[in-house]
């Protein structure tokens, strides 16, 4: 491949923090021969296994299909959320995004709501917990009308798939300067909000899930826009649009259906 | 032992509702006494635990993800399937039935898959009612495609990202049920072992794996759908963490394990490109619906620029071989095509290993925006990894284990051979015979998950233990459970502090997996396959012996947990072998070089051997140092009548 001959040395600056209760801080080490044609996660890769043949413990990070879908990965470099290249999962960022000799910060998602497992790990069960609060569209197994029923224009399908393609990586939170969920909780929001079948439940969803944001401990939106910049799958600001206007209606117009908004389902 | 798969007889239509009608029921009431295990919350896990939570049943669901929204099952791009015959293109539930036996070359139980394309219909109603976005007309209703190979549309998707749609449908179906207390989910938990008590399945160890705590659950059922054993050839499309040890525990806990030597290569992958590389990426098959896939005819050309190649000097191999079909001839002979013309010294690209899929007469007739706007997300995301624009230079693509057919026995309740543990999804063997179809893994994971394990449990728990297994359910603190858990740590303390600590656990990994694809890869020989299993017991001694994991157990340990695999791999796969040498014929997935058709139109291609191999090879495990038995369960095809595969 053409440019893969040469290879590349880096200086990483890499969070290390052996559990929730460590304090943390950074430690460096070299990447040497690094090829163009590697993904991030494949350098990272190469540093664990000369690590771990010296006896030492590999820097520990969360990954698993390695194309960019499973929203696993994810990790701070140079203070960017999936590092320098727009529209990408740190495991599909190459190595040809950077040059011989650059010196990289590694630094796991930081919010509070994300409290750091290991090293590059974080905990994001808040997320779990939002969608949980109400990011579905009931319907018990097998009493589902023929689907074609539902008659579903193709704008309003596409604008659905498009807040959808959320990946749950979390890099919204980390890019955020108020590590704010909105960007997260709006796509699902919108998704839902977007189709028939999401009506019936959508004023209150979008209330007991707006609220779990807050009981997580995520900031609040104050439109910086740095979650639009840094979301792998590009999913708009937009969507927090949305969420806000279903918000104050449910509150404005639906009080009583909210009444019981908070009540588990 | 004999197999019994307790598929129902008589008329194939109606099988499924007698069956089910046949079944006892639990008591409304009664419901909520019972706990069910879900091990894994891929599309076949989820959809089991939200719906057995539905029905009422105690469901505890475990995952080695953070989240049970990263499940594998999310990278599946191209599409399900389903007998909706919204087309009017001839579909029906029949012909899916009809193409699914014949696409498995005639190695799967006729009544599970009639069962499937049945249910299939109905999977379709569910996810769309649940929000999924499926691809839509501009009348609004839903769009179809057709997909690899198939004659009809009937292949329901959301852009490239099905998967993850129908994955999302059913994980938010089940954080429903967690926060209605239904479900108790339980991230980052890997299982170790399984617990059987007095013969039936009633537990499981799992390891924290984020402090190293070793747990027992236990339950009045266990449900293992924990996906396909890809990864044991280390290079596949599988995410990283697949892995084979919930399956193997249960083989070695006494679930027999079917048909392991069929596994799937995709032809449509990014080709290798270093020692380095993690994984291998997936193209969709659907380019082969626009792209012309070539080498060139003189080995002398391979290094040259494909544009420089002359019409004449290019070799269009699969539609010169199988002009009827062409590019679209299915997986696994496309797969072996491109291996025959790279083992002639004619592939492209780095070690030889590719072959061209080309774009620039498919441009010329409809031009390059039509071609992007169907596969602009394919072409960026090939350019991200390869730093080629494939508008402009051809692809280079090689095959790559994809998805495995073979797994866990099941009979038609899909149950193993363990009373009370069922398998569901890509871990079982059931539906798919030798190969599998494109868009039926998804399919048939949510047919598992959604509609018959939510039957099929029921009849267990109503029947066993006169209705009322949770009244003996036994305690975390029984002495089995104790025993099970404590060799499970015994296991992880020897990996932790082996004789002579010196090779990582990726370094036996990748070894291994080259040694699989070598000798039990494309095509296979006694030969090579003899070979592989003269290798892997030395190369699993030198493991145990050399086995290298810093830190300790009661910590996050990432090369702690890979190690635990790669173990498990390495006993696995001299199971696949095993199995891949008796089978003395080809099949589907399942090439032995040594039978091909000799002569005629068809010579080269697969040669079965229904009279002495129409049987799912179901291996028994005996113990650490005595052979695994093999026991067979004869297949009957009263409906689809064996005959040879063609595609010319
Ligand atoms: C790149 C790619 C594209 C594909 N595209 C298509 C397609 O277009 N159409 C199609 O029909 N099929 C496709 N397939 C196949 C299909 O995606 C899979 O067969 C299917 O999703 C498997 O689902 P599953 O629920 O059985 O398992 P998985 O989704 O693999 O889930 C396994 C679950 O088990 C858990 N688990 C595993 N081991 C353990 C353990 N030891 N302890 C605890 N938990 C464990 C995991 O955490 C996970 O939750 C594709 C496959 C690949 C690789
Ligand atoms: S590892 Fe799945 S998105 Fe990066």
């Amino acid at each position: 491949m053409a440019g893969d001959a040469k290879t590349m040395n880096l200086r990483l600056h890499v969070w290390r923090q052996t559990s929730v209760k460590d304090e943390g801080r950074f430690e460096e080490y070299a990447a040497k021969g690094v090829s163009p044609g590697m993904s991030f996660l494949e350098m990272l890769d190469v540093v664990n296994e000369e690590l771990i043949t010296t006896g030492k413990q590999p820097l520990a990070f969360d990954h698993d299909c390695r194309e960019g879908i499973c929203g696993a990965c994810g990790v701070m470099i140079n203070g960017n959320a999936h590092g320098p290249q727009g529209a990408t999962t740190t495991c599909q960022l190459h190595m040809r995004s950077f040059s011989d000799g650059d010196e990289l910060w590694i630094e796991p998602w930081r919010a509070r709501a994300f409290p750091v497992l290991r090293d590059l790990m974080v905990d994001r069960s808040a997320f779990d917990r939002i969608i949980a609060a109400g990011g579905y569209a009931s319907v018990r197994t097998g009493s589902a009308r023929d689907a074609n029923e539902i008659l579903i224009p193709k704008q309003n399908a596409d604008s659905a798939m498009d807040a959808a393609a959320c990946i749950g990586c979390a890099a919204c939170v980390a890019a955020c300067p108020n590590a704010s969920a909105a960007l997260f909780t709006a796509a699902k929001v919108t998704h839902l909000a977007e189709l028939p079948q999401g009506q019936p439940e959508r004023m209150r969803r979008v209330v007991r899930m707006v609220d779990q944001m807050d009981i997580e401990g995520f900031g609040h939106c104050t439109n910086h826009r740095e979650c639009e910049a840094a979301c792998p799958k590009q999913i708009s600001v937009a969507v927090i649009a949305q969420m806000n206007r279903d918000y104050l209606r449910a509150k404005l117009i639906a009080p009583a259906d909210n009444e019981n908004a908070g009540s588990g389902g | 032992m004999e197999l019994k798969s307790n598929a129902p007889t008589g008329p194939i239509e109606t099988r499924w509702d007698r069956h089910r009608f046949g079944m006892k029921l639990v008591n409304p009431a009664n419901k909520r006494k019972y706990k069910v295990i879900v091990v894994g919350t891929g599309l076949a896990g989820a959809s089991a635990a939200a719906t057995l939570a539905e029905l009422g049943y105690n469901v505890d669901a475990f995952c080695y993800q953070d989240s049970p929204r990263r499940a594998h099952s999310i990278a599946a791009q191209g599409g399900i399937n389903a007998a909706k015959n919204y087309q009017n293109d001839g579909d029906s539930i029949y012909r899916l039935f009809y193409d699914t036996v014949k696409g498995g070359d005639f190695r799967a139980r006729e009544s599970n898959v009639y069962r499937l394309a049945q249910i299939s219909v109905q999977i379709i109603d569910q996810c769309v009612a649940q929000g999924v976005p499926f691809a839509r007309e501009y009348s609004g209703l839903l769009d179809n495609r057709s997909f690899g190979g198939s004659q009809v549309s009937r292949t329901f998707y959301a852009r490239g990202q099905t998967g993850q749609q129908l994955l999302l449908g059913a994980y938010q179906a089940l954080e429903k049920m967690i926060d209605a207390g239904g479900v108790k989910m339980f991230p980052r938990r890997e299982m170790l072992d399984l617990i059987v008590v007095d013969g039936r399945a009633r537990g499981i160890v799992t390891r924290n794996m984020v402090d190293g705590t070793m747990e027992i659950h236990m339950a009045d059922a266990v449900c293992l759908a924990t996906g396909g054993y890809g990864n044991v050839f280390y290079l596949s499309t599988n995410a990283k963490g697949c892995n084979v040890t919930a399956s193997w525990r249960a083989h070695r806990r006494g679930a027999l394990f079917a048909n392991p030597c069929y596994t799937q290569i995709h032809p449509t992958c990014i080709p290798v490109h270093g020692d380095y590389q993690s994984k291998l990426t997936l193209m969709s098959e659907s380019l082969r619906n626009d792209g012309r896939v070539w080498v060139p005819k003189n080995k002398d050309d391979v290094g040259k620029k494909p544009g420089s190649i002359p019409e004449e000097d290019r070799d269009y191999y699969l539609e010169r071989m199988y002009p009827s079909f062409g590019n679209l001839a299915p997986r696994d002979i496309s797969s072996r095509g491109a291996k025959t013309v790279c083992d002639e010294g004619r592939g492209v690209g780095p070690g030889g290993l590719g072959v061209y899929l080309d774009f620039a007469d498919a441009i010329k007739r409809v031009g390059k925006a039509k071609i992007a706007e169907r596969y602009g997300n394919l072409f960026e995301m090939y350019e991200q990894i390869t730093a080629e624009n494939p508008y402009e230079v051809p692809m280079r693509i090689y095959p790559a284990v994809h998805y495995t057919m073979g797994g866990l026995w099941v009979d038609y309740n899909l149950q193993s051979t363990i009373p009370g543990l069922f398998v569901l999804g890509e871990a079982n063997f059931s539906d798919h015979g030798a190969n599998r179809l494109g868009a039926s893994a998804l399919m048939q994971g949510l047919a598992d998950g959604y509609f018959v394990i939510p039957a099929t449990i029921g009849n267990y728990l109503a029947s066993e233990g006169g209705g009322k297994l949770y009244e003996k359910r036994p305690g975390v603190d029984h002495a089995e459970a104790i025993k099970v858990r404590d060799e499970v740590s015994a296991r992880l303390d020897k990996l932790l502090h082996s004789k002579k600590p010196t090779r990582t656990p990726a370094s036996f990994h990748r070894e291994l997996g080259k040694l699989l694809w070598d000798n039990c890869g494309m095509g296979r020989t006694a030969k090579r396959l003899e070979a592989a299993l003269a290798r892997i017991p030395a190369l699993r001694q030198e493991f145990w012996d050399t086995i290298l994991v810093p830190g300790t157990g009661e910590e996050l340990n990432q090369t702690l947990e890979h190690a635990g695999r790669v173990a498990d791999f390495l006993e696995f796969a001299e199971l696949l072998c095993k199995d891949a040498l008796h089978r003395e014929e080809s099949c589907g997935g399942h090439f032995r070089e040594e039978h091909q058709v000799e002569e005629g139109p068809e010579k080269g291609e697969a040669q079965r051997n229904d009279e002495l191999f129409q049987y799912v090879a179901a291996w028994e495990w005996k113990g650490a140092d005595a052979p695994q038995v093999l026991h067979k369960e004869a297949l009957d095809f009263e409906h689809v009548k064996p005959s040879q595969r063609s595609y010319k």
